[in-house]
């Protein structure tokens, strides 16, 4: 087990120097960083002083590690809207995005996860079908047109529920109802095809004519052996997840940290932009972690063997 | 007498296997200490279990993996490292024919198009030669260029073995490495084929590798035979000799087991002990645990490959002990 | 993540091993009545191409593509108006008018010619996007296949990093960082699902490699590029296009996402997803604007990824 342990952090941390690196590649690569960073008004002394205090004359490298550094302790640079640190401007806005994809998410867990499974327990029945169906409309529709289909229904057409802003809790019903709607029906066809594969599994068979109750080889047998792949899919889930606040919060205006990000790109405000980029790939890293332990617990196999997968 | 076509001086490999995760790193010794000559136009015949390394060592002499000492020469030349273009070019005289033949050839493509991709390879003859030279080969072969518009998933195993053959002998190879080559068809075709690998032998002056566990079929197309335990050879000499007077205990076991024409079944050796385990392999002569007739110097002291007569080499302390102690 | 072994395309030829030299030495029919490869039987050559009963709902997502692809060739031909033609005077109409079929935008411009004008630019993007990511895809996991070693770990973690990132955040850094044109829209969404295509071509050329035709191949003296270029590339063909079928739907909605917040495909030009931006402003006054390009890209992606599930099932019952 410890094996698997250091080599799925090794894994994480080779991810995080990855998006590093590709942020500052990205970033040299895109022009003069002074300029980016401190805008092209500022005046020639200060972009001098900027690059003299950044280093940017140094070798490559050396800026590399420096950039590392600056990363490390946090100084990621200023907005050029409102010239406030980045960082905290991100961090600002998280609690509203945490508010939508939370939520979101246990709703998609909550619903997706038990369609899924009553799916493929009564496989070919109405609800069968209206899950599946439904499933490929959450893979086919986006985000956004969900969301302004929800928004012509009921917002305009029938007056509801508020189209956009973040005032009240009835705000919070649209965004969140799309970010969760999709992931669910994804889920509930993943959940449905993991359980279908582990109830044909011949020891399922066993279990049933050895005259175990039907209800408790589900639960014994069949659902912790589903849980496995249904974990994984979760992790990724994260990043649909991540990837749809943006949108919603866009379509809803909802001040979040996917907002921020779609303003700040069309500003071209490149501080912003690599902070966020920096949170999105640490959430993604931590994610995975989660999703590997859990993957590492819940599978035997893996627990004895020390191997990975 | 002519030189050697193929040398092989002591070769040796082994495999780095991992018991488990965390278990140690063991050494297989999948081939340890084999030499051997073939002269031009002979057949010799590698014989072994499951776990003799007579595959790895068909690899070896064919140059298809590097081994990890000792050498290999061809036609006095050593052979060329795998994979470079020198290796590429050799692969115009040597050849080798598997023992699976759908699975060597390519599903997608008729199988006229593969016995002529050789040609194309090492850019031999005109587009028309070669075509004409891909129907001089289906007849070598005893197949129709009807055969040859197919897709090898619409012909018998047997045929496939034969497209097999044809594609190997298309760039007029003078040596020829069969790997099980009939072990995966039926016993009737087997005889077919092995009979159609003799003519062919005849007909074009192959030199042969033969490697097989059936020593019916080996007793048919070799000249030599090589007997392999566990990674090196235990007992070496002309065939029909061999199969006559057996000196090595295993080789007697083996000849015992094999039914032949005009032999009463009598004496059957059944050896005791387990199968050969290339990663466990036993102290001494690595028969041991298993000979009938072992005694205590077998345990301790690896039996080095020595004649005995004229035309015979065996490993074995009782056959040459006994030959030593004569002498003396 | 698993690296899901995948096997060899086994469902196409089964083994015939019938002992017998006559020339109806016939395989049984496989299970798949659709092949990629015909078998010639007997001299009397029938070539079967054997098209499957397609069902109804995959028949009509065909058609709708070949529509579409028609569009996309002929937009400027078809449409009744220029895509940026002005109609001041015609602003915000229904659709059902018998000048403009599907109604006007804001600016008079007709709804319809900017549909089809918007088609032809999603479906260049998304074709030219899924030809580089799978090019790019598979060669690297055939570099990786074929180098091992140190390549291999280096393709492996890209394809693992790429695979636990959100695109959507990644291409809007580089959009950010790059600004925005065409060519750059394109390249950047060129990047979307090689890792699959990686992880396919790898997994497939190590099994092909390790045993069969490859190996045969190689030792008859064949360059590694006529192997991979010549054999295995044709041999696994069937299961990239899958995956191409499967990606390309993608590329649809993740283009779209980005016009939509403005950031992809920018004006003059249109996309689909640029007109749902567009016609959000208008929800409440002239929902069509948004309705008509929404619609497209939901029905379209549906009609690829039937294709792509039907085909699937038919070409390789053993993918998931």
């Amino acid at each position: 087990m410890g094996r698997y342990v250091a080599i799925r952090i090794g894994r994480a941390a080779l991810t995080i120097v990855l998006v590093v690196t590709f942020a500052f590649v990205v970033l040299r690569l895109s022009g003069d960083p002074a300029l980016m960073i401190l805008g092209p008004e500022a005046p020639p002394e200060v972009l001098a002083a900027f690059r003299k205090a950044w280093g940017l004359d140094d070798p490559i490298w050396f800026q590399y590690l420096d950039y590392f550094g600056a990363i490390a302790k946090g100084e990621l640079g200023r907005s050029m809207r409102d010239g406030r640190p980045a960082i905290e401007l991100v961090l600002e806005r998280i609690p509203a995005t945490l508010a939508l994809t939370l939520p979101a998410f246990a709703f998609k867990v909550a619903l997706g996860i038990p369609a899924g499974i009553y799916a493929a327990l009564h496989r070919g029945s109405g609800i069968d079908r209206a899950v599946m169906m439904t499933a490929v409309a959450g893979f086919t529709v986006p985000s956004f047109v969900l969301a302004l289909v929800l928004v012509l229904v009921f917002a305009v057409q029938l007056g509801w529920l508020p189209s956009g802003g973040q005032e009240g809790w009835r705000h919070a019903i649209l965004p969140i109802a799309t970010l969760g709607l999709g992931g669910a029906a994804v889920l509930a066809r993943f959940t449905r095809s993991a359980m279908l594969e582990v109830l044909g599994q011949p020891y399922i068979r066993t279990a049933s004519a050895k005259g175990v109750p039907w209800r408790k080889v589900v639960t014994s047998h069949a659902l912790p052996n589903a849980a496995i792949p249904t974990v994984t899919i979760l992790g990724f889930m994260v990043g649909t997840l991540i990837a749809g606040a943006v949108v919603v919060e866009s379509v809803f205006a909802w001040p979040g940290v996917g907002r921020l990000l779609v303003v700040a790109v069309a500003n071209r405000d490149l501080a912003v932009v690599q902070c966020i980029l920096l949170l999105v790939a640490m959430t993604m890293v931590t994610s995975n972690l989660i999703v590997d332990f859990l993957y590492g617990f819940l599978d035997p196999r893996l627990r004895a063997k020390g191997a990975h997968a | 007498m002519s030189a050697p076509l193929v040398e092989v001086s002591a070769i040796a490999r082994s495999y780095a296997m991992r018991s488990g995760m965390f278990g140690r790193a063991t050494a297989v010794h999948a081939v340890d200490g084999v030499s051997l000559t073939i002269a031009k136009g002979e057949t010799l015949g590698l014989v072994g279990e499951s776990g003799s390394g007579k595959s790895t060592t068909g690899r070896i002499v064919l140059g298809l993996e590097p081994p990890d000492s000792g050498e290999v020469r061809f036609d006095g030349k050593p052979m060329a490292a795998p994979a470079t273009a020198a290796w590429r070019a050799q692969r115009a005289r040597m050849q080798m024919i598997f023992q699976d033949p759908l699975g060597a050839l390519d599903r997608r493509l008729p199988v006229a198009a593969q016995i002529r991709e050789p040609l194309d390879i090492h850019d031999l003859g005109t587009p028309a030669e070669r075509e004409d030279r891909v129907r001089e080969l289906l007849r070598a072969v005893e197949l129709t260029p009807a055969h040859g518009a197919r897709y090898p998933g619409a012909l018998s195993g047997g045929q496939r073995q034969r497209i097999v053959l044809a594609r190997a002998l298309a760039t007029k190879p003078d040596f020829l490495v069969c790997d099980e080559p009939v072990s995966a068809l039926d016993v009737s075709i087997q005889a077919q084929v092995v009979n159609l690998l003799v003519d062919l032998q005849a007909q074009l002056s192959l030199t042969l590798l033969f490697i097989s566990h059936d020593l019916r079929v080996v007793r048919q197309i070799s000249t030599i035979v090589a007997v392999m335990y566990l990674g090196r050879i235990v007992e070496i000499g002309s065939a029909d000799d061999l199969f006559a007077r057996p000196e090595h205990p295993y080789t007697q076991a083996l000849v015992s087991a094999s039914p032949a024409p005009g032999r009463r079944s009598a004496g059957r050796i059944v050896l005791a002990g387990d199968p050969p385990n290339p990663a466990a392999r036993p102290q001494g002569c690595a028969f041991h645990p298993r000979c009938p007739r072992a005694i205590g110097r077998c345990a301790s002291e690896v039996p080095v490959l020595s004649a005995v007569g004229s035309n015979r080499q065996v490993a074995c302390h009782l056959v040459t002990g006994a030959e030593t102690r004569d002498a003396a | 993540m698993t690296d899901a072994t995948l096997k060899d395309t086994e469902a196409f030829s089964s083994e015939v091993d019938t002992g017998s030299r006559e020339e109806n030495a016939s395989k049984p029919e496989s299970r798949a009545p659709f092949r990629f490869h015909q078998n010639g039987k007997g001299s009397s050559v029938r070539r079967r191409i054997g098209l499957p009963a397609i069902p109804v709902s995959v028949a009509l997502a065909i058609i709708w593509i070949i529509a579409m692809l028609v569009i996309a060739a002929f937009a400027e031909k078809i449409a009744p108006y220029g895509f940026t033609q002005l109609d001041l005077r015609n602003r915000l109409a229904a659709p059902g008018n018998a000048a403009h079929w599907l109604g006007t935008d804001e600016l008079g411009r007709d709804v319809l010619s900017r549909l089809l004008a918007s088609i032809r630019i999603s479906l260049l993007i998304a074709f030219g996007a899924t030809a580089i990511s799978a090019v790019v895809g598979t060669t690297l996991g055939f570099l990786a296949a074929h180098f091992r070693g140190a390549v291999e770990q280096l393709v492996l973690m890209l394809t693992d990093f790429q695979a636990s990132m959100p695109f959507l955040i990644m291409a809007l850094a580089v959009l950010a960082f790059f600004g925005n044109s065409l060519p750059l829209l394109i390249g950047l969404m060129g990047l979307f699902g090689w890792e699959r295509y990686a992880r396919i071509a790898r997994g497939l050329a190590i099994s092909a490699n390790a045993q069969g035709y490859a190996a045969a191949v190689r030792q008859l003296g064949a360059t590694p590029s006529r192997i991979y270029l010549r054999h295995i590339l044709p041999n696994i063909a069937s299961t990239l296009i899958v995956s191409t079928t499967l990606v390309f739907p993608e590329v649809i909605l993740m283009e779209s996402g980005l016009s939509f917040l403005g950031l992809g495909v920018q004006p003059p030009m249109t996309s689909l997803g640029n007109m749902v931006g567009y016609g959000r402003e208008y929800l409440t006054r002239a929902p069509w604007i948004m309705l008509a390009p929404a619609t497209t890209i939901v029905v379209t992606t549906l009609a690829v990824s039937m294709i792509g599930d039907w085909l699937r099932d038919r070409l390789d019952p053993t993918l998931q």
